[in-house]
């Protein structure tokens, strides 16, 4: 393993830790309207007062100058110890609420919505390149192992899918079904549109594998012995594939966080209040709203240290790769 | 020279090129009818939008005129009866023709992708070729960390950091299409729209260019172990112009390739960058369409999209042909 494979694999980890724990390290609830605070800035978390003295984690509280102008001041003289609430129920100090990534338009806390937000971004992701990837390892096995016509339809109508433009076909699925679901049903409904629009790259990749395996004696023995087609499939040749489903995880999953972004924030995806990176782009994508108040591309941030992760974690393109492509 | 006297051996490749592109040739009109309709069948199945207090018998009398009250096969046989001659039938949310529409919003599009995809070539096969050919050093270590973080900036996020960058500095502008006023000159006019295109076309080609660099690259690796050119190296012929001048023509047969698939990418990214900095083009227009349940424009950006797509990959067929005679021999 190389460095940057470790490196991204650490980040991933990294990633999936906060994903999972986000309701334990978010200060406050993604939904919770802070009155005052509407596109507050990010407020710096201090060690040292300003007479280079310890104090422990600290910030200053801030002070809404004008409204109008959504300008506010660092309150000096009131220091306030952080407190670990560890919940989100969190009760906030009298001193106002830390806001360590800004507030929204809404005076939501930005960092509180990124994390919770990582859970249907990431979670939807992985569902969708799950079901893309056992789909697509389905179907290329069944063209890898019969073969002849069936083989050639299926890998036909693979590469059919496989050069249109992705974010379309993801589109058009999703502009197919009712415009406004429950956030559960959009979940599943984002999961299915991703797997129907990725199915085509593991099966590529597994059909390559059980054609080639299936011709191998470890096959033919097996066969001589009386073991039915489903057992050799299921048993003997599906296993040789799970090195390349590894890989065509990490090639789907950049392309899945992707594609919920850009649905969101189209408005085909998840919609306000949930707390996905897509719907928290829209708000910054809204005239004016970024030159002023920058912090609202957080979820862009996210969205981009997610995908950096996996992109490290699977690698440069090797050689093997380049002549497989180039064969088909 | 007449078709006898050439070799039986280079009249079999031609022949073979001739088959591979007429195949190709089929499988592009194939992938353009199945686009269109299936965007067409999808646009027809998903539920239609309320339609608040219009009078019901009004609401028939449109629908009727509009062919909706017809069963969906008898709806897609007109449909396709009029596109083979070229009439895609008229939007229902602008009241003009599709064709009208997609032809205005066509060129901006064009001018985008290719922009970027020039872009991204220039920018992303010579760095390719850099970061290949050589292993140790601060600059190709530095080039594959840009190109990896490049990677993982998808245009929609790209696009939102130019507006930024454009709100921030005010050196350019933070999208949409030039606004020319009809009395300036050619030189303005370039001027201008070179102005309004740098942000989105940077934005679109950046991740481009750095999946060519990681493409290049690997594939200049393994020219680089080919026998020819450890031959040529070993006769003394300058590490450069091995480099740059047969490894490199070596290498980019693998590229061109999957020049393919970049350009579905730039269609995809395309639609990112056209919706953020409202630059109105296909991508735009198909997003409306969308939004608007208009069922012919939806299906008419839909064929042409797949319509560019396949014209794009026909090309690069054509260009990897000509690279290297032996592709039918792969298919």
């Amino acid at each position: 393993m190389t460095a940057s494979r470790r490196a991204g694999a650490a980040l991933l980890a990294m990633v999936g830790l906060v994903a999972l724990g986000g309701s334990l390290l978010a200060p406050h609830d993604p939904g919770q309207q802070f009155a005052d605070f509407s596109y507050a800035p990010p407020m710096a978390l201090h060690l040292f007062d300003e007479a280079g003295q310890w104090r422990g984690p600290f910030f200053y509280p801030l002070r809404l100058v004008n409204r109008l102008e959504h300008r506010f001041e660092e309150d000096r003289s009131r220091p306030t110890r952080l407190r670990w609430t560890g919940t989100r129920r969190g009760r906030t100090s009298p001193e106002g609420p830390w806001l360590p990534l800004g507030a929204d338009a809404l005076g939501r806390d930005i960092w509180a919505r990124v994390l919770l937000g990582a859970r249907l971004s990431l979670g939807v992701a992985v569902a969708g390149a799950v079901a893309a990837l056992l789909l697509g390892a389905a179907v290329g096995a069944i063209a890898g192992f019969n073969g002849g016509r069936v083989d050639e339809v299926l890998m036909g109508a693979a590469s059919l899918v496989l050069v249109l433009p992705a974010i379309y076909v993801v589109i058009v699925l999703r502009a197919a079904m009712p415009l406004v679901l429950s956030p559960s049903r959009v979940f599943w409904t984002l999961a299915g549109v991703l797997a129907a629009a990725g199915w085509p790259y593991p099966a590529r990749s597994v059909r390559a594998v059980v054609a080639r395996e299936r011709a191998r004696e470890y096959a033919e023995a097996a066969r001589a012995l009386g073991a039915d087609p489903s057992r050799i499939l299921l048993r003997h040749l599906l296993p040789a594939t799970r090195q390349h489903l590894g890989v065509q995880l990490t090639l789907l999953l950049p392309a899945c966080i992707l594609a919920e972004a850009t649905l969101s924030f189209v408005g085909f995806g998840f919609a306000e209040p949930a707390p996905s990176w897509g719907v928290m782009l829209q708000e910054a994508a809204q005239a004016g709203a970024l030159a002023d108040a920058p912090w609202l591309l957080a979820p862009a941030a996210a969205i981009v240290i997610s995908v950096l992760s996996l992109h490290l974690l699977a690698g440069r393109p090797s050689s093997a790769g380049l002549v497989q492509d180039k064969s088909t | 020279m007449t078709p006898a006297s050439v070799p039986a051996e280079i009249q079999d490749v031609t022949r073979g090129v001739v088959r591979f592109l007429l195949r190709r040739a089929a499988h592009a009109a194939l992938l353009v009818l199945l686009a269109a309709s299936g965007a067409l069948v999808l646009a027809r199945l998903a539920p239609p939008a309320d339609a608040f207090g219009t009078d019901p018998a009004v609401l028939a009398a449109e629908r009727h005129r509009l062919g909706f009250d017809r069963p969906l096969q008898e709806q897609y046989v007109a449909w396709l009866a009029r596109g083979v001659r070229l009439d895609l039938g008229e939007s229902l949310h602008f009241h003009r023709p599709v064709t009208t529409l997609i032809r205005e919003r066509l060129g901006n599009t064009a001018l985008l992708g290719l922009s970027a995809l020039a872009l991204a070539t220039v920018l992303g096969i010579p760095l390719g070729v850099f970061t290949g050919s050589r292993d140790r050093g601060i600059f190709p270590a530095a080039a594959r960390v840009a190109s990896v973080v490049l990677l993982s900036v998808p245009p929609l996020v790209m696009s939102l950091v130019m507006v930024l960058i454009a709100a921030r500095t005010g050196w350019l502008p933070a999208g949409g299409l030039p606004d020319i006023p009809p009395a300036a000159g050619a030189i303005t006019a370039v001027a201008l729209t070179v102005r309004h295109l740098i942000l989105p076309a940077f934005a679109l080609a950046l991740p481009v260019a750095a999946s060519l660099e990681r493409l290049q690259s690997t594939s200049i690796r393994a020219a680089l172990a080919d026998p020819c050119i450890i031959a040529a190296l070993a006769r003394g012929v300058p590490r450069h112009r091995v480099i740059w001048r047969h490894a490199l023509r070596l290498s980019l047969g693998p590229v061109l390739a999957l020049y393919g698939v970049t350009i579905g990418a730039v269609l995809s990214g395309s639609f990112a960058v056209e919706v953020v900095l409202s630059w109105s083009g296909l991508g735009q227009l198909m997003y409306q369409a969308l939004q608007a349940r208009d069922l012919y424009l939806v299906a008419g950006c839909a064929a042409t999209g797949s319509l560019c797509l396949a014209a794009g990959l026909f090309v690069t067929d054509l260009a990897s042909a000509a690279a290297d005679p032996r592709v039918n021999a792969a298919v």
